[in-house]
């Protein structure tokens, strides 16, 4: 249905569904033109910043974990690099490599279900995945698989799937048993053939034909693609480390949002996450994963952002190859913790969360007591980007009738797979023509 | 309470979120195994996290999650509740107001002030409460996170019609069910499994780390003679206070220690506990 007869128009939405957290979007439509599109966050903000100050710095990854229930070990590892950076200590290689495969584990359990629960259904066409199962059962299934396999790995190595407990700063509280890392492997290998059928699956999928513009920025890691440590890079040749980024990173308290809005100084806004790491670091996916993408005929930069669900499945694969690569690899950590003694300072901890770049910054004081905290969530970082995004696809979608075109604005926001209750921190669609 | 069972042959269950994290209705979720079998015996009403559609109320069941923390959420718990038959709550938000019932212990104004360069933008209300200080609830179901397999118990028990079956009792039953030496008594850990409602399968014992209190109070907790013990195995009193103010603080048996704690510190060391800053020492 064209609305060229009727020029104005209000699309709207209360209440963004399959997302993590909740907020509304509103896109106002003047003479067929996009004037105005807004993503607001309601989502009550819980004051993490505020809440810290005063705490122990030992106390930083178990209270930053309750953020967010998706990606508690995101925050976790985040947390202890920032405390550890304060008090100069080098964790051993085989900390380092639990902590990856604790770090597989929660990318591979958030991607099964942000790609599977939350994102395909709309590409079918589906309300949710349970509509999505009465049709294809075994395909649904799967994902679960998938998603449990994610589990099994957080459970093994951080004691629970959701808000672990088994880390700490400078390492773990107990290195799991050789025989219980040994036994991942077997799911892991179905799970990894789960993956490669999951980029055939989703790369099937009909895309709208957007392009966008993007300032990608991804941690870039010389030996590997990057998740657990890197320096801060972008796509127009930024190269920073960790505490340089976070001076450049400005954030904006703006009224529609209870997510702060994060610029980089004198630069703009910017995209983290899947397509920002794959632009960035495709060169460094092992030879698994960069035959899946090549196969699913993306190549890096992918500027198309639903096919962010593409790039999300080819990480499924590395993930659950790397996951794979480090069980088979396994030494205990002997300690499985180092001491690690609070020293004055102020640290910085930057690492890849599922859905995109995640810095914390801490003062703390020679008693170990946290003076100063600064979460950046990847939703702060992204929601101007997205925004963008929908201005882009409801421009493009002006001849879609309003149901329709509401549908492909919730969907471009999913694109970007936001956490809102990480970043506040809602979602609700109001699409307005005048 | 008495449970009567649900008659209709696929009753609805709606799913609501107020301040939280989204880790205990991601728990259901997590019901990998159960989950598309659970979607053929309920019917998935509201469930924004997972689903487009919405069938309107009222409902059979409604699980909570997240506490209160705005003007507009304290009004929508109630709509909640006219359009529920039983309201479960889950998790330590729903339950005890949460990590961010932390602020219901600082000066009025301070958290939003260090977080948010305008506060006047937001409409927030200087406490986050649980749910039961707003509506009545039906049961309530503890842990931050709740664990999966009891919140599989409450569904199926109020599908059947019968009262859910979750122990009241410590962590420390759990550690012996499980073979677990006490980390208290053989090491001096300060653990808060005594007091701590059991759930958890008592995971942070078995990793060599005194338990946390992710699951808030147990039936009965003794918190005093707990503190005691932990003075007695070299505890200090800023320590002992920090334990029982993390996700369950606003759980009357660990508020009251909390308090007792901190007035104790203060007057043992002569410095102030600054409640704006947390529990600084």
């Amino acid at each position: 249905m064209s609305h060229g007869s009727t020029p104005d128009r209000t699309i709207g939405a209360t209440g963004i569904s399959r997302v993590e957290g909740e907020g509304s979007l509103r896109i106002q439509v003047h003479d067929n033109q996009v004037t105005d599109v807004a993503l607001e966050i309601f989502e009550p903000p819980r004051y993490f910043e505020a809440l810290l100050v005063g705490r122990h710095f030992s106390e930083a990854p178990d209270i930053t974990a309750r953020i967010c229930g998706i990606c508690p070990v995101a925050y976790q590892m985040t947390a202890c690099a920032a405390m550890e950076d304060v008090c100069g200590v080098n964790v051993s290689d085989q900390i380092s490599a639990l902590r990856r495969l604790l770090y597989c584990g929660e990318w591979i359990q958030s991607h099964a279900l942000h790609v599977y629960l939350l994102h395909a259904p709309d590409f079918l066409g589906c309300a949710d995945a349970v509509e999505l199962a009465e049709r294809d059962r075994r395909t649904v299934e799967r994902g679960l698989d998938l998603k449990r396999t994610g589990n099994l790995i957080m459970a093994t190595v951080g004691g629970r799937a959701v808000h672990p407990v088994n880390v700490r700063v400078g390492g773990f509280y107990r290195a799991p048993d050789r025989e219980a890392v040994a036994a991942l492997a077997e799911p892991l290998r179905r799970a990894r053939d789960a993956a490669l059928a999951t980029v055939s699956w989703v790369s099937g999928f009909d895309f709208p034909d957007v392009t966008g513009e993007y300032r990608f920025v991804a941690l870039h890691d010389p030996d590997r693609y990057a998740i657990d440590r890197g320096r801060p890079r972008s796509s127009d040749g930024l190269d920073v480390a960790p505490a340089e980024f976070a001076d450049l990173v400005r954030e904006e308290h703006v009224a529609r949002s209870t997510a702060l809005h994060a610029r980089l100084n004198g630069v703009g806004h910017y995209l983290t996450g899947p397509l920002a790491r794959f632009a960035l670091n495709a060169a460094a996916l092992p030879p698994l994963a960069a035959e899946a993408a090549s196969g699913a005929g993306l190549t890096a930069p992918c500027r198309n952002p639903f096919q962010s669900i593409v790039v999300r499945a080819v990480e499924l694969v590395f993930a659950c190859d790397e996951a794979l690569r480090l069980v088979e690899g396994y030494e205990p950590p002997e300690p499985p913790a180092f001491e690690v003694r609070a020293r004055a300072g102020v640290g910085t901890g930057v690492t890849e969360a599922p859905r995109g770049l995640l810095f914390h910054q801490y003062e703390i004081d020679d008693d170990g007591i946290i003076r100063r905290a600064r979460i950046v969530p990847p939703t702060s970082q992204n929601q101007l980007t997205i925004e963008d995004d929908l201005r882009r696809v409801a421009q493009g979608g002006l001849s879609l009738d309003d149901h329709a075109l509401q549908w492909r604005c919730e969907q471009a926001v999913r694109n970007h797979d936001p956490c809102i209750s990480c970043a506040a921190h809602f979602l609700d669609l109001s699409v307005v023509r005048t | 309470m008495t449970v009567a069972p649900l008659t209709d042959s696929r009753p609805t269950l709606a799913v609501w979120k107020f301040a939280s994290c989204d880790g205990c209705q991601l728990s259901l979720l997590d019901c990998e195994d159960e989950l598309l079998t659970l979607a053929g015996a309920v019917r998935f009403a509201h469930f924004t996290e997972m689903s487009r559609s919405t069938i309107p109320g009222p409902y059979d069941v409604s699980l909570v999650e997240g506490s209160i923390c705005t003007p507009e959420d304290a009004e929508r718990i109630k709509d909640v509740r006219a359009n529920s038959r039983y309201l479960v709550t889950i998790g330590a938000c729903a339950t005890a107001g949460g990590i961010q019932g932390l602020k219901n212990f600082a000066a009025a104004g301070a958290y939003a002030g260090a977080v948010y360069a305008h506060p006047e933008y937001l409409r927030t209300l200087e406490s986050s409460t649980p749910i039961a200080e707003h509506v009545a609830v039906d049961y309530e179901l503890r842990g931050c996170p709740i664990d999966r397999g009891q919140l599989l118990e409450v569904l199926l028990a109020f599908l059947a019609g019968r009262r859910p079956v979750i122990a009241g009792h410590s962590v420390c039953q759990e550690c012996k069910g499980r073979g677990t030496v006490c980390l208290l008594v053989s090491e001096g850990t300060a653990c808060l499994g005594p007091v701590t409602r059991a759930g958890c399968g008592a995971l942070c014992p078995a990793t060599g780390r005194g338990c946390f209190g992710c699951f808030g109070p147990c039936e009965g907790a003794n918190t005093s003679a707990l503190a005691t013990q932990l003075r007695e195995t070299g505890t200090d009193e800023f320590e002992v206070a920090r334990l029982f103010h993390t996700f369950n603080a606003w759980a009357p048996a660990f508020r009251d220690q909390f308090e007792t704690s901190a007035a104790l510190a203060a007057a043992t060391s002569g410095r102030e506990v600054r409640r704006d800053d947390g529990v600084g020492r």
